[in-house]
């Protein structure tokens, strides 16, 4: 943790902000505060506009109302220190795995491209085209182009939800360890909780538009999955499906004399 | 080991089986009589006919004519095509004013013109080019049109985030996404381009295959009629061996195309 870079993220505000889709308001009166290299979770039910969150942070799409601000300028467009990873790889078929992660290298140099694909521990693939990697080998080449040049904020839009069960979970600590190396701020769209809980420092959820639930998640690092994880789990899982809890006993569970429930 | 290499062989071999026997069963007939000479000259004496055009240099001159017809042609219509199929593909506007009236134009069949051509251009060289462009342009327009909007939309989304502007964008992501369907309308347009090519020399012509087949015919040499026949029917061969040549090397990182 001391060889972090620190300050090195973009900090977020979300003011009061909203999207409408016609007559639709996925989301309303949205307000965040995210420090400088925090790893957030965002979780929450399909369409409840989690994603929808995550692109008006990315500047893809415009605030129907309220504003955001990436180290305090108004978000109006896509960020050069933004990099987003997809639900899908979106590689270029006609390229290389090295030529997409190119794309990532702001200087498009051949160099950066192969060390950001050791990163992920797939050098060896560098001249593939894409079509002949797995999912997941795929998802790793994206995420070599992602950190290919050097993101202050990293958001990921459920990218780990196509993959299998234990492609995932080496995934997550992928990502946790190059988080833990680089230190940007990280914001993850998920509906699956356990994956909130072993990446993030935070868990917000989203119902109806609105955050309905904002947890810190005080685990140790790296993220172990042991009782305390699984009762955190559980008690979100619950929010998430709709029984009552208290945010009061979420935090309660980490402290030190819940450890021999 | 040996059983898979023969197995090979004869697989690549099969297609070859039912022309072979066809060739072989013509000249047969044609030997024995069977088929007279005037209706339907044998394999060998159309083969011979090319053998002796080509000593004297007139096969090799027709072939480069009618080609260099075909091609220009080809470059015209297919330029047109290519650059309006842009255009539309990535200006809105432009397809809105445009498209439409360039699918009126395109369900006029092209040959059916030809007493119009012929009135507005004669019988010489730009009448055929004409025809041949016009024929060209449709599948060419249509396909680079189509391939175009088929670029898939996330994977702009996603050049656009990494930072890609228009030109770029448009050089790494949308054309080579394209690319696939181009390469079928230019397959496609390249079919048309013989066809039209040998109506269009059929009509008229002072030079090229057509021509030869006319005068052979004039002079009842059956033998140099099939021959220009073979001769189209290699060419069309020809040209679409090398489309394929291209799709195989621009599209190699496609999954379908890798075994071709």
């Amino acid at each position: 943790m001391n060889n972090r870079r620190a300050g090195r993220g973009i900090s977020l505000t979300v003011r009061r902000a909203g999207k409408r889709f016609g007559e639709l308001a996925v989301l309303s009166g949205i307000e965040l505060d995210i420090r400088s290299g925090q790893f957030v979770a965002i979780v929450g039910k399909s369409g409840c506009g989690k994603s929808t969150l995550l692109r008006l942070i990315a500047g893809l799409d415009r605030p129907s109302e309220g504003e955001l601000f990436a180290d305090g300028a108004l978000v109006t467009g896509l960020h050069p220190d933004v990099r987003l990873l997809f639900q899908d790889a979106r590689l270029l078929p006609w390229k290389t795995a090295a030529a997409n992660v190119q794309l990532g290298v702001r200087s498009g140099g051949k160099e950066a491209a192969l060390t950001a694909l050791r990163l992920v521990g797939l050098e060896h693939k560098a001249s593939e085209w894409p079509g002949v990697l797995s999912g997941g080998q795929r998802q790793r080449v994206a995420l070599a182009r992602a950190l290919a040049g050097e993101p202050r904020l990293l958001l990921l839009d459920e990218p780990l939800g196509a993959l299998d069960a234990l492609t995932r979970i080496e995934m997550q600590q992928l990502i946790e360890r190059l988080w833990l190396e680089q230190g940007f701020t990280a914001i993850l769209v998920t509906h699956d909780v356990s994956e909130a809980v072993a990446l993030a420092d935070r868990v917000i959820l989203i119902e109806e538009g609105a955050v309905a639930l904002d947890v810190p998640v005080a685990l140790p690092r790296p993220r172990q999955r042991d009782h305390r994880f699984a009762r955190l789990e559980q008690l979100i899982l619950d929010r998430v499906m709709g029984k009552d809890v208290e945010p009061a006993e979420a935090s309660q569970i980490l402290e030190p004399s819940s450890l021999f429930v | 080991m040996k059983a898979a290499f023969d197995r090979r062989r004869f697989d690549a071999l099969l297609p070859w089986a039912v022309p072979a026997l066809v060739l072989i069963v013509w000249q047969a007939l044609g030997s024995a009589g069977v088929i007279p000479s005037r209706i339907l000259p044998t394999p060998w004496a159309v083969l011979e006919a090319g053998y002796q055009l080509a000593r004297q240099g007139t096969l090799l001159e027709s072939v480069a004519v009618s080609t260099q017809r075909a091609l220009l042609g080809f470059a015209i219509g297919g330029g047109i095509g290519f650059a309006l199929g842009l255009l539309n593909g990535v200006v809105p506007l432009a397809e809105k004013l445009i498209d439409s009236t360039v699918q009126m134009v395109r369900n006029i069949p092209h040959l059916a013109l030809i007493p119009l051509v012929i009135l507005w251009f004669g019988i010489e060289e730009e009448a055929k080019l004409f025809l041949v462009a016009l024929g060209v342009a449709f599948p060419i327009y249509l396909n680079t049109f189509h391939g175009i909007r088929s670029v898939d939309p996330g994977l702009i989304e996603m050049g656009k985030v990494y930072g890609l502007g228009r030109l770029a964008l448009f050089r790494k992501v949308i054309l080579p996404g394209a690319l696939s369907s181009i390469l079928v309308g230019v397959r496609f347009a390249l079919g048309i381009m013989w066809v039209t090519l040998i109506v269009a020399e059929t009509i008229s012509a002072s030079s090229g295959i057509g021509y030869m087949a006319m005068n052979a015919r004039e002079f009842m040499q059956m033998d140099v009629v099939v021959l220009s026949i073979v001769m189209y029917a290699l060419l069309g061969k020809l040209s679409d061996w090398i489309a394929r040549l291209l799709e195989r090397t621009w599209l190699r990182w496609h999954p379908n195309y890798r075994n071709i």
